[in-house]
């Protein structure tokens, strides 16, 4: 075992995976020699060279076009989106093309082989065009996976069980916690399961949800709630899409609570999926209302980011606002 | 820094601007319309046999487009477009590749995808959404893909194969494959950013593709005229720093010389190629589609005598290759056999209802699954709204 922070894990395996795979390409802007803007990259052009690690002209709709291409032909694309913020331009590469590729011709063509990484959140001063969580937009097309790690052990299993899945996948880094946060990770080879989510820790009162960076709310918010004498359930998600129905409603079951928290705007996040879905599992055993706690319905702020986050304090009123129902 | 050569031209003291129009983009011109070749003229390497198939494609082509429109018209088939008056631009360029080398076409292509062998009863099927097509139903008709003819599957949203052709290039490349892309689109579609996109990214990391635009002068009823401004598409081309050839649409043997020549120089110096193939959309867009609304019968008639099928009868005749008894049995030949195919595809299947959720992943997830599950179930209950199905649960 290795202390590694999350870039650190990310840039293991993204190593892992091209030298086990010779077909294994990663590119996007300024991911060369400079190691992409946060070096998630770095030294990857001096191991593998230039035609296996490259800039890109400053083109995300060009980047996932080429990206569909490449898995097409039947290489590993792993692209880099700088900031999730700029992942609209590649819009319609990602959710007409990406997405549909296999099913459109009938399984004659597919990109399974693709990846998408990009950071993603808020927490780093970026105001409204380097802070946006846009999983719910791609959560609404079949055929994409989407995944979010919490901590560089996840980033590691999970992005080369992403890399290695036969689905294009969208993996979306937390870059609040690049440096931030560090942890033990084997430096072997190790993935952990998609669509599978993680109980981190268990209680009996209430299942708190979420998944990424504000999985650190969610724990404060949990030790607040047990001073209080709240036994407090923690799952974290980690896939979006598909998402592990059975393990969030199995504990829904247990508590009669569930606590959605997202960084997202609560308006069409995917809090709102979850809590539909689960209402139609768990109807019976809710003891309260489901709750949601999200970004406010506004663009990310700069001044106000504080204030427009889904907070430990802010989460931690909606725990017992539920368990006092 | 690159930018320092740009310094290094012709200095002036006055302001001497340039437009796309300083920029002289020769034609390319072999064959005349009567069957005579351009003195001088540097013919593309073609013999009988490659140029009877080159004809017999064309032949199909039109007969195809004839008779699938004709099978609209009378309510069998619900969409088709014809490419009736540039099918010389399709197949000369399917006929300058290789087999190995991948195909990455639009939706009026239809004739490169005849001279790769796909078989008559695989259009049908595709155009039918029967349980046979390859696509298994799930596009609407034109949108053909073949995985053995390395043959993408169309897509429907405009010029999105464009940065994909680059992508697939370079895959192409870094293993070694000597083989290329080619990627077609019209005039029309080099107006989305998937055009700038793609030509930038495959010239930049020198993919071998060719960039095949056929320029027939319409897109859907906007003429070409409110689609560009500037020297056509050829002349984005030079600023992209991609190798560009202007050719006669219409003039198969161009057509032929032209991807012959772009397909040796991508593939031996790894850098795209862009080929401006001039032609003109005879036919409508589509079968939802009347250009009465748009464009005069006088213009029509003017490209009428420019037939690229025609043309290339006129040089096989010349040649001895061909003549009127042959003709005229061939084109006897394919209508006899299109109506034949279409009537054995139309009452062919549909495809399976477990169809819905195959392929949306490698393996259809559980929520899929519940899905189609409940679905099966409502369709048992209610089985006379769902007749195509329900029979067959």
């Amino acid at each position: 075992m290795a202390q590694m922070n999350l870039l650190q894990a990310i840039n293991n395996a993204l190593e892992i995976a091209m030298t086990e795979n010779e077909s294994a390409v990663c590119f996007g802007e300024d991911v060369g020699h400079f190691g992409g803007v946060f070096r998630a990259t770095s030294n990857l052009q001096e191991k593998f060279g230039k035609d296996r690690c490259f800039n890109t002209p400053l083109t995300e709709q060009g980047i996932m076009g080429f990206a569909n291409g490449l898995a097409a032909q039947g290489s590993v694309p792993i692209a880099e989106i700088q900031f999730a913020d700029y992942i609209f331009p590649a819009f319609d590469q990602i959710v007409n093309e990406s997405a549909k590729f296999r099913y459109r011709s009938g399984n004659e063509f597919n990109v399974g082989n693709l990846t998408i990484r990009t950071p993603y959140g808020g927490g780093i001063a970026g105001g409204l065009y380097h802070s946006q969580s846009p999983e719910a937009y791609f959560a609404h097309t079949p055929g994409l996976k989407i995944v979010v790690p919490r901590n560089p052990y996840q980033a590691k299993g999970l992005l080369l069980a992403a890399i290695r899945d036969k689905n294009p996948i969208i993996f979306f880094e937390p870059k609040k916690l690049y440096r931030a946060s560090v942890g033990e990770v084997p430096e072997e080879d190790y993935q952990l399961p998609l669509g599978k989510a993680e109980v981190v820790k268990s209680g009996t009162d209430i299942t708190l949800l979420g998944w990424g960076a504000q999985m650190e709310t969610i724990e404060k918010s949990a030790e607040m709630a047990e001073k209080q004498g709240v036994s407090c359930e923690i799952i974290d998600l980690r896939s979006i899409l598909p998402w592990d129905v059975d393990t969030v409603a199995e504990s829904v079951k247990k508590t009669g609570r569930l606590l959605i928290n997202h960084e997202a705007p609560l308006t069409g996040g995917f809090a709102g999926e979850i809590a539909a879905t689960i209402q139609d599992k768990c109807f019976l055993n809710l003891e309260s209302p489901i709750s949601r706690v999200c970004g406010l319905d506004t663009p990310f702020p700069l001044a106000h980011e504080k204030e427009y986050m889904p907070d430990e304090l802010k989460t931690f009123e909606a725990i017992m606002a539920s368990v006092n129902y | 820094m690159n930018t320092e050569k740009y310094q290094e031209g012709r200095v002036v003291h006055q302001v001497e601007a340039i437009d796309g129009h300083s920029v002289e983009i020769p034609i390319l011109k072999i064959l005349k319309q009567d069957g005579s070749v351009y003195e001088n003229a540097d013919m593309p390497a073609i013999d009988k046999e490659l140029a009877t198939k080159v004809y017999k494609t064309l032949a199909f082509h039109r007969v195809l487009d004839e008779r699938m429109t004709a099978s609209q018209r009378q309510g069998r088939l619900s969409f088709y477009m014809s490419a009736l008056g540039e099918e010389a631009a399709s197949v000369g360029s399917a006929a300058g590749l290789d087999d190995g080398d991948m195909m990455m076409a639009q939706y009026r292509e239809q004739g490169a995808l005849i001279f790769r062998g796909f078989s008559l009863e695989n259009f049908m099927n595709q155009m039918f959404s029967n349980e046979k097509d390859l696509g298994k139903g799930r596009q609407m008709p034109i949108h053909y893909g073949s995985q053995e003819l390395n043959y993408m599957t169309v897509s429907s949203p405009l010029g999105t194969q464009i940065p994909q052709a680059a992508g697939y290039a370079y895959g192409q490349k870094l293993k070694g494959n000597k083989q290329c892309t080619i990627c077609y689109f019209g005039e029309g579609a080099a107006s989305e950013g998937d055009f700038h996109a793609g030509l930038n990214m495959a010239a930049v990391q020198r993919a071998p593709v060719i960039f095949f635009c056929r320029n027939n002068g319409y897109a859907i009823s906007t003429p070409s005229s409110e689609q560009f401004a500037g020297n056509g598409i050829a002349s984005r081309g030079v600023g992209y720093g991609i190798r560009t050839i202007r050719v006669d649409g219409n003039d198969l043997l161009a057509v032929l010389k032209a991807t012959q020549d772009a397909r040796h120089y991508a593939i031996e110096n790894n850098k795209p190629v862009i080929i401006e193939a001039m032609s003109y959309r005879l036919g409508a867009h589509s079968t939802s589609d009347d250009p009465s609304g748009y464009r005069t019968r006088e213009e029509e008639a003017k490209y009428a005598d420019h037939d690229p099928i025609l043309r290339m009868k006129n040089w096989m005749i010349a040649n001895k290759w061909w003549d009127e008894a042959q003709e005229e049995a061939l084109y006897e030949l394919y209508r006899k056999d299109v109506l034949a195919a279409v009537k054995v595809a139309e009452v062919i299947d549909k495809p399976a209802i477990e169809e819905l959720i195959t392929d949306v992943y490698d393996v259809a997830p559980e929520h899929l699954e519940q899905q189609l599950a409940d679905l099966k179930e409502h369709i048992k209950k209610y089985p006379d709204a769902y007749p195509v199905t329900a029979g067959r649960l």
